[in-house]
């Protein structure tokens, strides 16, 4: 499953990013490394949704979002 | 020299860098831009004992890269310029972000100190952070600091002092036992797997035989092992044995592997109680109430702008009377000649002072675009706004150089550099002028005030709407036939809200202010200096009747193509014309034009508006004008903005066209269909 599916109030790790190039640069200089763990804030149906990575939020597009591959299941 | 020293403030945006910059230098900095580039570089200076230090804010970044211009040329500055010490400003309460800047910033090997700011929202969270451990496995000094609450500033500038002769310095790693030795590891915090490390050495040996003069080889190295393009051209040397792929994506995460570990150790107690700003969060950026509580807020921001600012303008129109008469009287005291008199008081009091006198609409304006954005509600608009500009084809961050677009077009147009992706910049800088910007609002006040009574503030209000809506229908055009256009790729941080730092405030609003005053002070004045004598003289030289001069020529020439439009008026198409100057110029030459001294008070109104009566000019008319004001050619500075940004003179020559067009389109539209309904 990609970020763009999860729901919010839930946390999720990061596994493989599959954007172009630059932007997988990027969101890993963010913080975004395979690995994080990464908590859904809030999100809007078909639209952006804010996470929070390593303690900082972020709005995320969508497109970016389902770039975004997940490891194993969720956790509250 | 000795006691000077040369310090260079670094750090992530909304680190509360610039809080900080400002806490030493108040309002004395110095605003350019760095050579060559329109990036914003701000020096100031301090003292502490007998030091002088020289301070430069660098641009807000993320790392090091060579992506962006403000990163490229953040460590350039470092590495070539002679820069004593960095100072890294670092937000405590986002430290495994910020710090990793703060590992690539060490890899520059310059003396460092890192200002730990907001440690108070790290206690208020229940968060403790080892002051001893942290700078003990990064091997520099780490000073708490508060900008806000200004504490700690003088200890920072000890630390400074005291180690611009020691370079960074690593100790034990904890990290990445290396299966064979490497003892010159020793000197460096960040240290990098085995694989990487046999790389770097192999670089550094050939960069060394390459380039004998090279400071510091190790950052070299690491950057042309992360296939740095800018390194790689800079200095080429033959790795293609070497590189076998870009490792940057290691080097990211092995930086960030080492900030788990400094985490891991430093940040004590790490439960997190639920933050403030989530809580505000849930409210402002809400599913469905995000869009109207923005809006709403925007209205306040309106109503605010126009009701106090104008309540203040009174006293600034009394003002200009005052002067005006006084300036007058002491003329013909020393009896000056008749042409003289006119050329002071009807060409440069009329046209400074009428200018001058929306100052406090300006300020207001400013005072709420800088509360936005030092709360941190700024970038919530961009999520905010990210499902509608989706729609038509952009990111919700090209929606914020719009926002600032109300304040003023040149750092509105210039903001769109954040977007990442070059199309999504200059389709924003397309539309950016559409937004009002604050020039404009002096045009609205003096026509709605004119012509519609209790009105007015509706009709000067709906200027900014019709502003954004034309914007959003231009870009929706545009993605219907651009059909790359992507979309749904935003990307910002959302920072902790604060409550707005007053000091930070004041120097913005100061410098926007400083800004509007200079501009009346320089391409106001010789405007009204060059209009008076276009109106005052013609092809017999001077002339009595203004209907004669090269102005009302110029002007009759272009009163065909704008008649359909209801400004087929050859003063209008002067001021109009003279407007490209600068938008607020539009006013002082009404003023010069009707010879109204002062145009904005109610006398000044009731004048002017009783002479364009006569001429068939009504409420109609007005509306038409304020909105070609609103959308025709942005001012020169604007247009010289776009041409550095977008470095074409085809899409420069192309905004200006398109402007220009849709102006005319708009307000010969309106008119016509107004004179149907209206019969």
């Amino acid at each position: 499953m990609t970020l763009s599916e999860g729901s919010i109030g839930r946390s999720y790790r990061i596994g493989r990013i599959s954007l172009e190039e630059q932007v997988t640069r990027r969101l890993e200089m963010l913080g975004m490394t395979e690995g994080t763990d990464v908590q859904v804030l809030n999100k809007k149906r078909n639209g952006p949704m804010i996470i929070k990575v390593r303690g900082t939020r972020f709005a995320l597009g969508r497109n970016f979002a389902r770039g975004i591959y997940l490891e194993g299941n969720s956790h509250e | 020299m000795n006691n000077h020293i040369n310090v260079a403030f670094a750090g992530n945006p909304n680190c509360g860098k610039t809080t900080l910059f400002n806490a030493y230098t108040g309002a004395k900095l110095k605003v350019a831009n760095w050579p060559g580039v329109t990036v914003e570089k701000k020096e100031g200076a301090a003292k502490y004992r007998d030091l002088d230090f020289k301070l430069v804010d660098l641009p807000g970044i993320y790392s090091l890269t060579s992506y962006t211009m403000e990163e490229k040329l953040s460590r350039q500055y470092i590495l070539e310029d002679d820069v004593d010490v960095i100072v890294d400003v670092v937000d405590a309460s986002s430290l495994e972000r910020n710090l990793y800047l703060t590992i690539q910033l060490i890899e520059l090997g310059k003396p460092m100190v890192l200002a730990l700011n907001m440690m108070d929202i790290v206690e208020e969270r229940g968060m403790e952070i080892d002051l001893h451990r942290l700078p003990e496995m990064l091997g520099i000094p780490v000073v708490p600091v508060s900008a806000r609450k200004r504490t700690g500033l003088e200890v920072l500038l000890h630390a400074v002092a005291h180690h611009k002769d020691c370079l960074p310095h690593g100790f034990e790693h904890h990290h990445e036992q290396g299966s064979h030795p490497h003892p010159h590891h020793e000197e460096y915090a960040m240290v990098y797997s085995d694989e990487i490390e046999d790389k770097l050495d192999l670089i550094i040996e050939r960069l060394q035989n390459a380039y004998p003069d090279m400071v510091n080889y190790r950052w070299h190295a690491i950057k042309l092992l992360e296939n740095d393009q800018e390194m790689i051209k800079k200095y080429p040397i033959q790795t293609a044995d070497i590189l076998d792929r870009s490792y940057e994506s290691d080097i990211i995460n092995q930086k960030y592997d080492f900030i788990h570990e400094i985490i891991s150790e430093v940040l004590v107690n790490k439960e997190e109680k639920s933050a403030g700003t989530d809580k505000i969060d849930r409210v402002l950026t809400h599913r469905i109430w995000g869009v109207p509580i923005f809006l709403a807020i925007m209205a306040v921001v309106f109503f605010l702008t126009f009701t106090v600012g104008d309540w203040l303008k009174g006293y600034f129109e009394e003002g200009v009377g005052l002067v005006s008469a006084g300036v007058l009287q002491f003329l013909e005291a020393i009896h000056t000649g008749a042409m003289v008199q006119s050329l002071v008081v009807d060409g440069v009091i009329a046209g400074v002072g009428g200018v001058l006198t929306f100052l406090p609409n300006i300020f207001i304006l400013f005072l709420a675009l800088a509360f936005l954005e030092d709360s941190g509600y700024m970038s919530r608009v961009a999520y905010i706004m990210d499902g509608i500009m989706g729609k038509i084809g952009l990111s919700g961050r090209a929606f914020i150089p719009m926002l600032l677009g109300f304040g003023c077009s040149v750092p509105a147009v210039m903001a769109s550099r954040a977007l990442e992706d070059r199309r999504d910049r200059l389709r924003t800088i397309l539309v950016t002028p559409f937004m009002s910007c604050s020039a404009r609002l002096p045009v609205y006040v003096l026509l709605s005030s004119m012509f519609f009574g209790k009105y007015a503030m509706l009709a000067a209000y709906s200027m900014y709407i019709i502003g954004a809506v034309v914007a959003i229908l231009v870009e929706l055009v545009v993605s219907k036939v651009d059909k790359s256009a992507g979309g749904h790729t935003l990307l910002i941080e959302l920072p902790e809200y604060k409550t707005p730092n007053g000091r930070t405030i004041a120097i913005y609003v100061w410098e926007k202010v400083k800004d509007y005053l200079t501009r009346a002070g320089t391409v106001i004045f010789v405007a009204s200096v060059i209009l008076w004598f276009l109106l005052n003289f013609g092809v017999t030289g001077l002339v009595d009747d203004m209907s004669q001069s090269f102005a009302a020529m110029a002007g009759k020439w272009l009163v065909p193509v704008m008649a359909p439009a209801g400004l087929g008026y050859w003063q209008v198409v002067v001021a109009l014309i003279s407007g490209i100057a600068a938008k607020e110029v539009v006013v002082s030459s009404m003023s010069v034009l009707y010879g109204i001294t002062n145009i904005a008070s109610e006398t000044g109104m009731a004048q002017l508006a009783g002479v364009l009566a006569q001429s068939g000019f009504t409420a109609l008319n007005a509306y038409s004008m304020m909105l070609f004001c609103l959308l025709y050619v942005p001012c020169i500075a604007t247009i010289a903005t776009i041409k550095r940004e977008t470095a074409s003179w085809k899409w420069t020559l192309g905004a200006v066209l398109l402007q220009l067009g849709t102006a005319w389109v708009v307000s010969v539209l309106f008119y016509q269909i107004g004179r149907l309904i209206l019969g």
